[in-house]
């Protein structure tokens, strides 16, 4: 095989100047930057490009289309991304930093209010708080649950594998809302599990740590955190699954060859190599739950909102769009900042 | 080191069956057999990671069947190699001394000292993924010898390279198997690795050790069929022994001739009574090709392939009764005469052939046939 062929620099910048243009023309459709015949004549513009790229890629020989062919491929996930997560992303920045001039005010005009921000980190800062915490404690709790159980099945399951992994994910196929109202009639005060916790009189431990609240299960932050971690398990689950399933079972012979114990061959060797396991779990598992709001509501009580069903109601019933916007934004801010923090902790990139 | 009387069962299959046989200190001893025959599995029993069934696992005179891996003074180079893919080179290798709690500071001079004798010191900071695979397979020795083992275990570690790459590291595994000066116990199915580095082989099938000597010893003198078959290339013949002395023991082949073997070129424990069945073997290069009957003994055959391979030429030929037959002669030597189709007659010095007690399952050469060279493997 020879070198693949040359591929300037110039082309590269070219195409990505187009389809980044035709993203920005996707979004100022979108948002509604532009209006009337403005609308028009941007999306005639567009429509000629398009037109151009197709008659470049018939017309043109072969080097021309292989220069195109990648910005081919990107084409329908910038088109997506543009039309779908940048204009709305726009439209709630701009939203987030508008004023209503009344309460009844529903198109809230573009004003650099920069109040809607300091209201979302004072008057929510208890629901952001809880958000985190909650979120936290059922991103550890489904680490604890189910690295054992994707252990378990990638490195003991054997032949059976896929039937256990089938089985993680079977109840998932019922909806998220029936699981979690189930979950309810379970914590009820009638219900089996405080019945069977009073049987074993466990209930007054459990009231006494604060897990239980007077007798009850149900309407406590345990319940919501249980919920949440129950939710959101198999996307522990799986990630971490495909990390240990991929770690070569020779390794841990080879830690115990030379001189490790069963414990620390699993530290020094297992743990490390599933650590991109543990962070990809953390993430589909800490971001989703920071902005649930089904859990809160439906096994919560009003001491348990967290920030979801707060942006929820500020969009829904009081109608505050830009507070909500701001509120969302915020929100988005602090995920993306310890998703930041802990890639840098877990020093994920390092990694095979 | 010992394996006393050591059977491995799994269920009903018997992977290996009552290993009996002590490796000395300093020697160079090799498993050698098919895949499957049990090779593995006693290095594992040696290693660690498997339990002998019955009998014993004994190092340096104690029974250490129960001792889990970590516990054991002995060390492995994995199929494949095993190295941790999450650290570098310096850290593979200093991973056995820090589990031994080795200070910091003489984990390092150790490392070096033994990255320097597999000559990778300057690739100690690179990651496993960023070597080749012949210095892959040598941050695994330097991984299991850092540890001053009193055995090296190594399983088929060079199966994974390439042909020149693979007779290169014979040398070097050799080399530093002389400057460590402990015993290597070296399981591949390659007899052609194995006659090369061995003080000793053991060769193996299916869960039995067949035979044990040194690599001439089993070349020449193998202790059965099997082993005659699978080391190196042989011409089988069967044949009937038509009387026997003290002497020498006449066995008319099936090939239609009649051989005169000496008596020392008997197989031990062979039965060599008159009208027992036996094979005798004969080297490929113990051949010597003529165009007309020599003087001796000789067998006619039909030529059918001519291979030119630069030093030899190869020869395969059939005889009267069908079995092909192969011959290796020298480059240089006149092979004008030897067209296929052409009749040939092939002699031998009167100790080349060797007697062996039944007869194959095929007659003729071991290495023509490639099912049966498959099968081998």
């Amino acid at each position: 095989m020879g070198a693949p062929p040359a591929v300037t620099r110039k082309p590269d910048a070219v195409g990505l100047g187009v389809m980044t243009g035709l993203g920005v023309g996707m979004v100022a459709l979108g948002a509604g930057w532009v209006s009337g015949p403005w609308a028009v004549l941007v999306a005639v513009a567009m429509l000629t490009v398009l037109v151009l790229l197709v008659w470049a890629g018939v017309g043109g020989g072969l080097e021309v289309r292989r220069a195109i062919a990648p910005y081919g491929l990107l084409k329908p996930g910038i088109l997506w991304l543009s039309l779908f997560f940048l204009a709305p992303l726009w439209t709630m920045a701009v939203m987030s930093l508008s004023s209503k001039k009344s309460r009844f005010d529903f198109f809230p005009s573009f004003t650099w209010d920069w109040s809607n921000y300091s209201r979302a980190l004072t008057d929510f800062a208890p629901q952001f708080g809880r958000s985190f915490l909650y979120a936290g404690i059922a991103t550890v709790l489904t680490i604890c649950i189910g690295y054992p159980l994707a252990y378990a099945v990638a490195f003991r399951g054997g032949r059976l594998r896929n039937v256990l992994m089938g089985l993680i994910v079977v109840p998932f196929f019922t909806s998220y809302l029936i699981r979690t109202l189930a979950w309810g009639n379970l914590l009820a005060d009638a219900g089996p599990v405080v019945a069977a916790l009073e049987a074993i009189r466990l209930d007054g431990p459990l009231n006494w740590l604060g897990i239980m609240d007077n007798g009850r299960l149900l309407n406590t932050p345990t319940a919501v955190i249980g919920g949440l971690t129950y939710n959101f398990l198999p996307f522990m689950v799986l990630p971490l699954y495909v990390s240990l399933e991929k770690i070569d079972p020779r390794l841990v012979d080879a830690a115990q060859d030379l001189y490790s114990s069963a414990a620390g061959a699993f530290r020094k060797v297992v743990l490390p190599l599933s650590l991109p396991g543990v962070f990809a779990g953390s993430l589909l598992v800490f971001i989703p739950a920071a902005g649930d709001f089904v859990n809160a509501q439906f096994l919560g009580n009003p001491g348990t909102t967290m920030i979801g069903n707060s942006i929820q109601d500020q969009f829904l019933r009081q109608l505050n769009y830009p507070l909500a916007s701001a509120m969302s934004f915020v929100l988005m801010i602090i995920i993306s900042v310890a998703v930041l923090l802990y890639s840098r902790y877990l020093d994920t990139e390092d990694l095979v | 080191m010992r394996l006393d009387h050591a059977t491995k069962r799994y269920g009903d299959f018997t992977a290996v069956h009552e290993a009996n046989f002590g490796i000395t200190h300093g020697e160079f001893f090799s498993l050698l057999g098919p895949s499957g025959c049990g090779k593995t599995t006693i290095l594992k029993m040696i290693a660690g990671f498997e339990q002998p069934t019955t009998g014993r696992v004994l190092i340096g005179g104690d029974d250490v069947s129960a001792v889990p891996p970590h516990k054991r003074n002995v060390n492995t180079v994995f199929q494949q190699y095993a190295l941790f893919p999450h650290m570098s080179v310096a850290d593979n290798v200093a991973f056995g001394p820090r589990n031994h709690k080795i200070p910091e500071s003489e984990v390092a001079t150790r490392v070096a000292e033994m990255l320097s004798v597999v000559r990778l010191a300057d690739f100690a900071v690179r990651r496993p993924a960023q070597l080749s695979g012949g210095q892959q397979q040598r941050v695994a020795l330097a991984r299991a010898l850092v540890n001053y083992p009193s055995a090296l275990l190594l399983d088929e570690p060079l199966a994974a390279l390439d042909l020149k790459l693979r007779e290169a590291m014979q040398i070097e595994l050799k080399r530093i198997q002389r400057d460590v000066g402990i015993a290597f116990v070296f399981v591949t199915h390659d007899q052609g690795e194995a006659l090369t580095m061995s003080d000793r082989i053991a060769v193996m099938s299916q869960g039995r050790v067949e035979q044990i000597g040194s690599p001439t010893e089993i070349y020449r003198r193998p202790a059965t069929l099997f082993v005659a078959g699978f080391i190196g290339s042989a011409n089988l013949l069967p044949g009937t022994v038509a009387s026997s002395d003290a002497v020498e023991v006449r066995v008319s082949l099936a090939a239609g001739a009649t051989v005169t073997v000496p008596g020392s070129q008997v197989a031990a424990g062979a039965d060599v009574s008159a009208g027992a069945k036996v094979t005798v073997m004969v080297r490929p290069e113990q051949f010597v090709a003529s165009a007309s009957p020599s003087h001796g003994d000789s067998i006619k055959s039909s030529v059918t392939d001519v291979v030119f391979q630069g030093a030899s030429v190869r020869l395969v030929a059939r005889t009267g009764d069908g079995a092909e037959v192969a011959a290796v002669v020298a480059g240089d030597a006149d092979v004008s005469f030897l067209r296929p189709g052409a009749g040939v007659h092939f002699g031998w010095r009167a100790d080349a052939p060797y007697v062996l007690s039944g007869w194959p399952a095929v007659a003729g050469a071991t290495t023509t046939d490639v099912d049966r060279v498959e099968a081998a493997l």
